[in-house]
């Protein structure tokens, strides 16, 4: 579990740096998009990959890790996800107003000249 | 508890409750916001203060959110470095709420609501003693500051926010991943407490710190602007509205602070396999920052862009002082901080004014033109060009000559050279740019009755910006005194570890 986890979030992350690099807006949101679902799932990983236990204590079972998933991380992750979602939405926003006031959705406001699109 | 003890966390509460008044009352009513906004501002003065008073005595003072021991919760901590940026904050902020309310607060709806909002998140930011609070707070006044920017902007100041934007929100996720890595190794996000583990981590596990430790300075200095990360902001700081490009003068400083709380606590003297993992890096790209801003300084084609790279240059200066890592270098470059903060803000009000009092050819240092109250900003200019160069008598002088006497000697045979030349050029920048604005005339009558009169509100913010640099300059014994105390209170950071994580929490609150 703990590798296919990882290179989960080591693909999502590629996928993220290489839709940044293309600067164009759109591309852009979709790669930080990713960026930042990757950064969730490793914060998540990071309380320890366990099946089955609740973050919750219960009767009689001893308050430890052993017998817990660790709650603080998916604490963390909520807070994480609440932050990239209203960032993103004001990312869409400077970028729809950018790509119609300077009509080219290029991060530099102009095309390049060789087209860009390599 | 007594309620001096909530004191700590008024600086949060008193912006976020004139926000919340603010957005009420609306945008419509912009003198009851104009005048909620300023009483803000100086009850910030004074909560700071009051602050910096009572952090004088070497306490660290900490304040538990929620009445949780600081290894659970959340706690806040006040210590005199906490003290002086705060103070450093609220003394700029009010200046430039001056400035916007000459008129240019109209123009931007929410300006006073986001105003208020940033300077929360900075508060935050320099209050708390939690690492994903820090980001937390990081986030606020980011948001903040994208619609501080943004807000009634088009073309090319839309542009630059998109990348201000993207930029950021790229940085926030490599915070985000440091925090994690840092957590699964230490389990825990309390500055205090993370420094208690990472001390005692085992070299086999110290890998993921050391990967965080990189990935977090990458985060501060890219908010601070070093070397190969400050593209982003002389175009951005140029092309913001003059008040909210003054204000952003103590952004570069919160990437310092961080640099400097995270780096002299946690990753410290006394971190065992990771101590010290920074300052190695910092001065020498300290000093090519400082090459390279003043190389744009010299170049700059407007007053604007100039005023970007004196405080990209400022923000270079700090990191060589903290590079060198020693109570007395720190404690010099607290002091050029509070001077710098205050008199990059003027700089950036000063292009605004002299940008709209010239006829044609706004701020641009390439043409010349006729303008209005020569002798009015020519004097204010001057102050602050002094003031930069670090020509005695004003402030700057002061700085540097501190921070040059706490060089020790095997650096300081290529330091010293650095900072000297460098402070020349820019002096050589400033007043050519000072004699092609006030000086040369184009040929030809001007224009009889063009120039709008001056505001008051505005030359008055200016003016009271200057004079706090020249208040710092004349009580430089007592507020150089102070910075140095800080600086050694940073590089002990075993008092301020010990204060966080024995602060218990009130016995007998009603839960």
């Amino acid at each position: 579990m703990e590798l296919a986890l990882a290179s989960f979030i080591g693909v999502l992350v590629a996928a993220g740096v290489y839709l940044l690099l293309r600067a164009r807006s759109f591309d852009i949101i979709l790669g930080l998009t990713l960026l930042s679902y990757a950064v969730n799932l490793l914060i998540f990983s990071m309380g320890r990959l366990v099946v089955g236990k609740p973050p919750i204590l219960r009767d009689g079972l001893a308050p430890t890790l052993a017998n817990h998933a660790d709650p603080l991380p998916q604490a963390l992750v909520l807070t994480a996800i609440v932050i990239a979602f209203a960032m993103t939405a004001v990312l869409v926003v400077v970028a729809v107003r950018s790509r119609s006031d300077s009509r080219s959705d290029h991060v530099d406001g102009v095309e390049p000249r060789d087209g860009g699109q390599a | 508890m007594s309620p001096t003890a909530h004191l700590v966390i008024a600086p949060i509460l008193l912006p976020l409750l004139a926000a919340i008044v603010m957005l009420v009352i609306g945008s419509r009513r912009i003198a009851v916001q104009r005048s909620i906004g300023l009483v803000s501002c100086l009850g910030m003065i004074a909560l700071a203060a009051m602050l910096a008073w009572h952090a004088d005595d070497g306490s660290t003072t900490v304040y538990l959110t929620g009445n949780w021991a600081a290894h659970l919760g959340i706690s806040l901590a006040v210590d005199r470095l906490t003290a002086i940026m705060l103070l450093a904050t609220s003394l700029l902020a009010l200046p430039c709420l001056l400035f916007a309310t000459g008129g240019w607060d109209r123009r931007a709806s929410h300006f006073h609501v986001l105003f208020q909002l940033q300077l929360m998140g900075l508060n935050g930011a320099f209050l708390t003693a939690d690492l994903f609070n820090l980001f937390v707070f990081f986030e606020v006044l980011l948001i903040s500051s994208y619609g501080l920017l943004l807000s009634g902007g088009r073309g090319p100041r839309l542009r630059s926010g998109l990348q201000y934007v993207a930029f950021n929100i790229a940085a926030s996720t490599l915070f985000l991943v440091a925090v994690g890595l840092i957590y699964g190794v230490t389990g825990a996000l309390n500055m205090a407490a993370v420094a208690h583990r990472v001390a005692q981590v085992p070299a086999a596990d110290a890998g993921p710190l050391r990967a965080a430790a990189g990935l977090l300075l990458v985060v501060f200095c890219s908010k601070a602007a070093l070397l190969p990360l400050y593209f982003w902001l002389p175009d951005t700081y140029a092309r913001s509205p003059a008040a909210v490009a003054a204000l952003f003068a103590v952004m570069t400083k919160l990437g310092v602070y961080a640099v400097l709380r995270v780096y002299t606590l946690v990753f410290g003297a006394e971190a065992g396999a990771l101590a010290d993992v920074a300052w190695p890096w910092l001065l020498p790209l300290g000093a090519a920052t400082l090459v390279l801003a003043t190389l744009g300084a010299l170049a700059a084609p407007s007053l604007r862009t100039l005023s970007a790279y004196l405080v990209l240059g400022s923000a270079a200066t700090l990191f060589i002082a903290l590079g060198l890592a020693s109570a007395e270098a720190v404690g010099a470059g607290l002091y050029y901080l509070v001077h710098s903060t205050l008199v990059g803000g003027a700089l950036f009000l000063l292009a605004d004014l002299v940008h709209r009092q010239r006829d044609k050819a706004g701020d641009s240092l390439r043409k010349l033109d006729h303008m209005a109250p020569k002798a009015l900003l020519g004097t204010m200019f001057a102050v602050a060009a002094v003031s930069v160069a670090g020509l005695p008598p004003l402030s700057g002088f002061i700085g540097k000559f501190a921070l040059l006497a706490a060089v020790p000697a095997p650096q300081a045979t290529w330091l010293w050279p650095v900072i000297l030349v460098t402070g020349l050029l820019v002096l050589v920048a400033l007043a050519s740019a000072g004699s092609q604005l006030f000086w040369r005339e184009r040929s030809g009558q001007a224009p009889p009755g063009q120039v709008p009169p001056l505001r008051a509100a505005e030359v008055g913010a200016t003016v009271l910006l200057l004079a706090m640099g020249v208040a710092l300059s004349l009580f430089a014994g007592p507020a150089l005194r102070y910075a140095q105390d800080a600086g050694a209170q940073l590089m002990a950071p075993a008092a301020y570890i010990e204060q966080v994580r024995g602060a218990v929490p009130r016995p007998g609150v009603a839960l």
